[in-house]
C-alpha cells in the first residue's frame, strides 16, 4: 500500500481530532465515567507501548532492561523528559560496550 | 495612558511564545532523533519520515504509526490506532479553547489546533492568562522547528552513526514515555493502576496472544485498563486546568 496513504490517514485522524474541540466544541462533558476515562487512556496507552517494546528497542536485553531501569529511577525524581531520556540511552549504549 | 506605555513594553506574544517554546523545541529535537532512526529502521525512506513528522508533529502516534506501517496494517487499523493514541488531544484541545483571546478566531484555531501537544498544552495552559495566536503560533513553530529537524538527521544521519549508537538511541521515545507517566502515578494511585494494569495486559497479549496485531493490541490493553481505572477510580469533578 503506499506510504502516501498512511500518512495521509495518520495526519487527518490526529489533525480532526485536535481541531474539532479547539475549533467548535464549546460546552464541557458531564458524564464522569467518560471524563474519567480520557482522563486514564493516555497513561493507559503510554505504558502498553512502553511494555514489553522498551526490551526490545536496543536489540539488546541486557542493555534494554539497564536503560529502562536508569529511566524509570530518573523519572521517579521528576527530572525533565530530555534528561530522562537521554540518561536511559546513554545507560544502554555503556552497557552495550561491556556485554 | 500609563498602563498602555507598559503594555507597549512587553515582549511580543511571537517572541514570548519562542522564548518559551526553545525548551520543548530542544527536547523535541534529541527524542525525534530517535524517532528518524526508528522510522528508516523500518524501511521509511528519509522523506518520508520528515513528512510524518510534519504533519502529526506527535510521538506516541507516530512511533505506533510507524510500525503499522512496517506490518503492512490496514488503514482502518492505522485510523484506529492514531484515534486511540491521540484522543487525549481532544480533552487538551477542549481545555484550551475555555482561554483563547477574543483574536483567536476561527482561522487562527484551524491554524493553531495543528500544534496542539502534550508539552506544548502544559506550557500554554500553565504559563498564559488568555491565549493570542501569535503566542501560540511562536511556541509551536520554534517546537515544530525541533521535532523536524532532529527527525531529519535522525534518519539522514541515522546510518551514519556506528550501529551501537543508532541501537542505543532506539530507547529515546520509550525513555521520554517513561519521564511522562511516572511522576504523576506517584501522586495518584489511580494512574498507577492504569499503567501497571495496561503493562501488565500488554504483556499478556504479546507472549500469549502474539497472532493479533500490535496495533490493536495496544488499543485493547489501554482500553481495557482505562475503563477498569475510570470505574474503580472515577476522577471528581475538578475545576479544569
Amino acid at each position: 500500500m503506499s506510504i502516501v496513504l498512511y500518512i495521509a490517514v495518520m495526519a487527518g485522524v490526529t489533525y480532526l481530532i485536535r481541531v474539532l474541540p479547539f475549533a467548535f466544541f464549546r460546552k464541557k462533558i458531564k458524564s464522569q465515567f467518560i471524563r474519567s476515562l480520557l482522563y486514564y487512556i493516555p497513561y493507559a496507552v503510554l505504558s502498553a507501548m512502553t511494555i514489553p517494546a522498551i526490551f526490545y528497542s536496543t536489540g539488546s536485553f541486557t542493555s534494554a532492561a539497564v536503560g529502562t531501569a536508569i529511566a524509570l529511577g530518573l523519572a521517579y525524581f521528576d527530572l525533565p523528559l530530555i534528561v530522562v531520556a537521554l540518561s536511559a540511552s546513554g545507560a544502554a549504549f555503556l552497557t552495550a560496550l561491556f556485554i | 495612558m500609563e498602563k498602555e506605555l507598559k503594555r507597549k513594553k512587553e515582549t511580543p506574544d511571537f517572541l514570548r511564545g519562542i522564548i518559551h517554546g526553545i525548551p520543548i523545541g530542544l527536547g523535541y529535537l534529541s527524542v525525534s532523533f530517535g524517532f528518524g532512526i526508528t522510522a528508516v529502521g523500518a524501511g521509511l525512506s528519509v522523506f518520508e519520515a520528515f513528512m510524518i513528522s510534519l504533519t502529526n508533529l506527535t510521538s506516541a502516534g507516530q512511533a505506533q504509526g510507524v510500525s503499522v506501517i512496517a506490518a503492512g496494517g490496514t488503514l482502518f487499523e492505522m485510523a484506529l490506532v492514531q484515534f486511540i493514541i491521540n484522543i487525549r488531544y481532544a480533552l487538551m484541545s477542549l481545555s484550551l479553547s475555555q482561554k483563547l483571546d477574543k483574536s483567536f478566531t476561527l482561522p487562527h484555531r484551524l491554524l493553531a489546533a495543528y500544534g496542539i501537544t502534550d508539552e506544548i498544552f502544559a506550557v500554554c495552559s500553565t504559563k498564559e492568562k488568555l491565549l493570542r495566536p501569535k503566542y501560540m503560533y511562536g511556541i509551536i513553530g520554534i517546537s515544530t522547528l525541533g521535532w523536524v529537524t532532529g527527525t531529519f538527521l535522525g534518519a539522514a544521519a541515522g546510518e551514519l552513526l556506528p550501529s551501537s549508537v543508532t541501537a542505543a538511541l532506539g530507547i529515546l521515545l520509550y525513555g521520554m514515555f517513561i519521564a511522562i507517566i511516572i511522576p504523576p502515578a506517584r501522586k495518584e494511585f489511580g494512574i498507577l493502576f492504569t499503567i501497571l494494569t495496561a503493562a501488565m495486559l500488554s504483556v499478556i497479549c504479546k507472549y500469549f496472544l502474539p497472532d493479533i496485531s500490535g496495533g490493536f493490541t495496544m488499543i485493547l490493553c489501554s482500553v481495557a485498563a482505562a475503563v477498569l481505572a475510570a470505574i474503580l477510580f472515577p476522577k471528581k469533578e475538578e475545576a479544569e486546568q
